[in-house]
């Protein structure tokens, strides 16, 4: 009858794209993504200076730099994040493998940089970091793996997502880069945990970890000199660790002033591992606070949106990435107040390095795909009695 | 528990027998367990990514707790000042018995360049060499404009050099805190103290270590925090040492002596009172060891009253002598044959005059007659004197403490025959330190106990081992005080101090065998007061010659005695010793005998 009057509903393909992605959109993660990068740029122009002093360049080049790339990393996140998780899902995928041949081939096509590590490819006007992007990839591939492993018939996706693990961490460690390599392992073991790992493996891991430690302490001189200079209260003032817990007493809770701050033109890595130090020195207690919370509200708010994911693929990559944009952050900041032992460690969206923050804008891009409302079957639960 | 079948058996045979599609049935179960089997992940997995997030949320709380901690405590200075406070106090002082210092610390610094932050390093080095002329500008210049990151340009350096250093303006130039090793009396007592000098070196501190004489010695003493900067305290006395070393340069002056040695020390406790060895040199500067195939006796740096091994001559006759008393062989009045030369073998002992067919053992030692105490050495035989001197230190290094006296061992005689006895007895054919020589003479004054030689302040008297009788002690001191009163000491006399002793003239051996004829090693070895010593004093003169006569005078009695004498003099006052009139004990005696 309607339709005899009013003529037929044209056909919609759903809902309209943008309208949806705002609906369903994690706003504050967002927000709190936006800050980092406002931050990002606001240390990075404290804290690149003199590396661009050293390099012979303008002042502000690097900001400038920060400033592109970190326009491209927000616009690639938004348009990831738009995208529905298996499409998130196919391109990380085909990413993944595109990465993964990049890192392969790093030892014969990559340079050093005169840096010792075989990390990078130098592109001419940019240098590409691939490890940057394979973490994200891997992430997203293994949680697929492990999903379909869930799934009845499915295929031994666990073992097969293992391999592929210690391939990659065997890789990174070749390069040397046992931060990325750590983190890959994390965010795998973190998969595999909310995967339904079994509590005795669990367990046997955690003393395996002991085990090795004590046996690394016992016979490697480099790591016992790290464990040890870790360990002991009293910290030598002129190391990068000294200088760095230097400027955060210096800056106390209101900072030393914008610019005013010493610790940039002492430390080689301020505008990467130790940005954490120039924020503390000049800005103050508050301003580390406020990084502080804003990475603790993404992973925190995201874990628990993914609580409720019914979806396993969904729920698994998303913890995977959550866990390793939170865990770099973490052991960034740790290092820097001397709760960690010293490793380099970026902070993930404010450190300077291209590679570094469009994948980092991949990742986020696709964790809030990944943490965008969908229904659950809340309904359904509820009539059949399995709600809460 | 209970199992529920993979299949719906039963229903897919009732459907079958229906004729429905079984296949329908199994897709549904398929679903239904797929479902179950979801929410039982999704249940798990919910409570551990609760434990994440709160994993995360602690993590992320203990981070900024620490970080608010690390705000609101004080920041230090990232420079070595802070951390100068403690290594201040940290190598002890050492002090003499009264606690005067004999090297303490001092605060200075050390200079040192970081060429990448140098702003005009050529007129830096330019200031540089204008402070510090020993220093080389090109090398300099070298330095600073290649690709070194760190060059070190001075170890120590005034405050007026660092001011100047500072008046450059570059910062470039930068300076590290040294805490450096002080002797404020210079050369006096240098063999003993012996030196420091940087071990480990960093830019905030370096380590002072100490390279020789007590400060090696007791260098982990020194060091140790554990002592809380208590100092070392040594046996010897600044005033006393001071007199003795201006007495014996004098008398090295006018006997136109190479080198001399004098060693004052307590009978009692052992204690070395005074140590000098000259040549001397600062320990503060403390020069260069002598390279190799150099004589190392020449360096100022060597200690003659310890690591000097030297035939000590005729200061010997008297453990002869008081060997031969304790042991009943004879009496102060016995006499003996001193007709000479006496023949051993192909060798002969001649005397220095001819003494006449036969002396009383007294007069030997008065007149020092070699034939004499050879004799009496045949009496007591190889293998009893050696055992006697072993009693007496002379077989092993002396066990002062400081490190050279353990590398001082005694030249012996490879094969200790008759011959050697008689030739040890008056002091040839065993070469020992002059400390040697006193320990054991302290043994004679004491009354017959060994007592080591130290150089730590001592509050007992040593209870060493009996190695004569104190009736031998007191004989052999009679004759020594008659060595002086009417012997050939006689210039030794101190009115008031009753000096007894025993000179020592010694050929010096030649390098490669045999000796020479006009260089002596002189010593006189002596004790004062005679009736009961509580001194023991040593003075050796190397290669003296005493030419106010018409031909040069060489014995240790022109010599060596009139040198002790005046150290004597000089030194007991300082000790609190009371001039005093000679009992008549010591006069009956020398009555007696005429």
């Amino acid at each position: 009858m309607t339709e005899m009057v009013y003529g037929a509903v044209p056909e919609r393909g759903g809902e309209p794209i943008v309208p949806k992605w705002w609906r369903t959109l994690d706003k504050w993660s967002m927000s709190c993504v936006l800050g980092l990068f406002v931050i990002g740029l606001l240390l990075g122009l404290a804290s690149s200076p003199p590396l661009a002093a050293r390099n012979g360049l303008e002042p502000f080049h690097y900001v400038q730099r920060q400033a592109m790339f970190g326009g491209l990393a927000l616009i690639v996140m938004l348009l990831t994040s738009m995208m529905s998780p298996v499409m998130v899902r196919r391109l990380a995928v085909v990413g993944f493998l595109g990465a993964f041949v990049a890192v392969a081939l790093l030892p014969f096509l990559g340079t050093d940089f005169g840096k010792g590590a075989m990390r990078w490819y130098s592109l001419g006007f940019a240098s590409v970091q691939p490890s940057e992007f394979l973490k994200p990839g891997f992430i997203v591939a293994a949680a697929w793996m492990l999903a379909a492993s869930q799934e009845i018939n499915g295929p031994p996706g666990k073992l097969w997502s293992f391999s592929l693990c210690v391939a990659i961490v065997l890789m990174l460690a070749m390069q040397p880069d046992f931060g990325q390599a750590c983190l890959v392992m994390f965010g795998w073991g973190v998969m595999y945990f909310v995967a339904g790992a079994p509590m005795v493996l669990l367990v046997g891991m955690a003393g395996l970890v002991v085990l090795g430690g004590t046996i690394a302490y016992s016979n490697s001189e480099h790591f016992a000199r790290r464990i040890d200079g870790f360990l002991s209260p009293d910290l030598d003032p002129t190391t990068q660790l000294g200088y760095a817990t230097n400027a955060i007493r210096e800056g106390g809770l209101f900072g030393v002033g914008v610019g005013e701050g010493q610790v940039k033109w002492s430390l080689p890595d301020a505008h990467t591992d130790f940005i954490i130090a120039v924020a503390a020195e000049e800005y103050g207690l508050i301003l580390v606070l406020v990084i502080i919370s804003l990475y603790a509200l993404i992973v925190t708010r995201s874990l628990f949106r993914l609580m409720r994911e019914r979806d396993p693929f969904i729920r698994l990559a998303g913890t995977g990435l959550a866990c390793i944009f939170g865990v770099q952050a973490m052991i960034n900041m740790g290092v820097a107040v001397r709760l960690l032992p010293a490793k380099g460690m970026t902070l993930p969206f404010v450190s300077y390095g291209g590679s570094s923050l469009i994948a980092g804008g991949i990742a986020l891009g696709m964790l809030l795909a990944f943490t965008r409302s969908r229904p659950q079957g809340e309904i359904a639960d509820i009539l059949r009695g399995r709600g809460r | 528990m209970i199992r529920t079948p993979l299949r719906p058996l039963a229903r897919i045979l009732s459907a079958r027998a229906n004729g429905e599609n079984p296949d329908a049935i199994m897709r549904e179960n398929l679903r239904h367990r797929h479902a179950e089997m979801q929410d039982k992940a999704r249940s798990r997995a919910e409570g551990r990514l609760l434990v994440l997030g709160m994993f995360f949320f602690c993590a992320f709380t203990v981070i900024g707790g620490r970080m608010g901690l690390l705000s609101v405590s004080e920041a230090e200075e990232p420079l070595a000042s802070a951390i100068g406070t403690p290594i201040a106090a940290q190598r002890g002082d050492i002090v003499d018995r009264e606690g005067r210092i004999l090297a303490t610390n001092f605060e200075t610094h050390s200079l040192y360049a970081q060429p990448p932050f140098m702003v005009d390093p050529l007129s830096a080095a330019e200031g540089l060499v204008k402070i510090f002329p020993d220093l080389d500008r090109d090398r300099l210049i070298k330095d600073f404009t290649g690709k070194r990151k760190f060059v070190w340009i001075k170890k120590k350096i005034s405050p007026e050099q660092k001011q100047a250093v500072h008046d450059i303006g570059d910062p470039g130039l930068l300076f590290g805190p040294r805490e450096m090793r002080l002797y404020p009396n210079g050369s006096l007592a240098a063999h003993v103290l012996g030196g420091a000098s940087f071990g480990k070196e960093g830019v905030d501190a370096a380590e002072v270590i100490g390279v020789a004489g007590v400060e090696k010695q007791f260098d982990n003493y020194l060091r140790d925090p554990a002592n809380g900067g208590k100092p070392l305290t040594l046996s010897l006395d600044l005033t006393v040492q001071a007199a003795a070393e201006r007495v014996l340069y004098g008398g090295m002056k006018l006997m136109n002596a190479r080198g001399a040695t004098s060693i004052l020390m307590d009978v009692h406790t052992g204690e070395v009172i005074s140590l000098v060895s000259l040549p001397d040199f600062d320990p503060n500067d403390r020069p260069a060891p002598p390279t190799s195939g150099f004589d190392p006796s020449v360096s100022p740096l060597f200690n003659r009253a310890v690591q000097g091994v030297y035939e000590l001559g005729s200061t010997f006759k008297i453990f002869a002598v008081a060997q031969a008393m304790d042991l009943g062989l004879v009496g102060p009045e016995t006499v003996i044959d001193t007709r000479g030369p006496l023949r051993w073998g192909k060798f002969r002992i001649r005397d220095f005059h001819n003494y006449g067919k036969e002396l009383s053992v007294t007069k030997i030692i008065v007149k020092s007659s070699n034939i004499g105490t050879a004799r009496i050495a045949q009496q007591i035989g190889a293998d009893r004197q050696r055992e006697f001197l072993s009693h007496l230190g002379f077989l092993d290094p002396t066990p002062l403490e400081i490190v050279e006296a353990s590398g001082a061992s005694p030249l012996l005689p490879k094969n200790w025959s008759e011959l050697s006895a008689m030739t040890i007895s008056y002091g040839h054919g065993l070469s020992a330190s002059p400390m040697h020589l006193a320990s054991a003479y302290a043994a004679i004054a004491n009354g017959g106990r060994y007592v080591a030689p130290t150089l730590l302040r001592q509050d007992m008297p040593q209870e060493g081992p009996q190695v004569m009788s104190p009736q031998t002690a007191a004989a052999s001191r009679n004759m020594l005080r008659l060595v002086v009163s009417e012997g050939t000491a006689s210039f030794g006399d101190v009115p008031g101090y009753a000096v007894a002793g025993k000179t020592g003239t010694a050929d010096k051996p030649k390098p490669r065998g045999g000796y020479y004829d006009d260089k002596v090693i002189a010593t006189f070895a002596s004790m004062f007061p005679a009736h009961d010593p509580r001194y023991v004093l040593i003075v050796t003169l190397d290669e003296p010659s005493e030419n106010s006569g018409s031909e040069p005078r060489r014995t240790a009695g022109w010599t060596a005695v009139p040198v002790a004498a005046e150290m004597i003099a000089r030194v007991a006052p300082l000790l609190g010793l009371r001039p005093d009139i000679e009992p008549r004990a010591a006069a009956g005696i020398t009555l007696t005998s005429n």
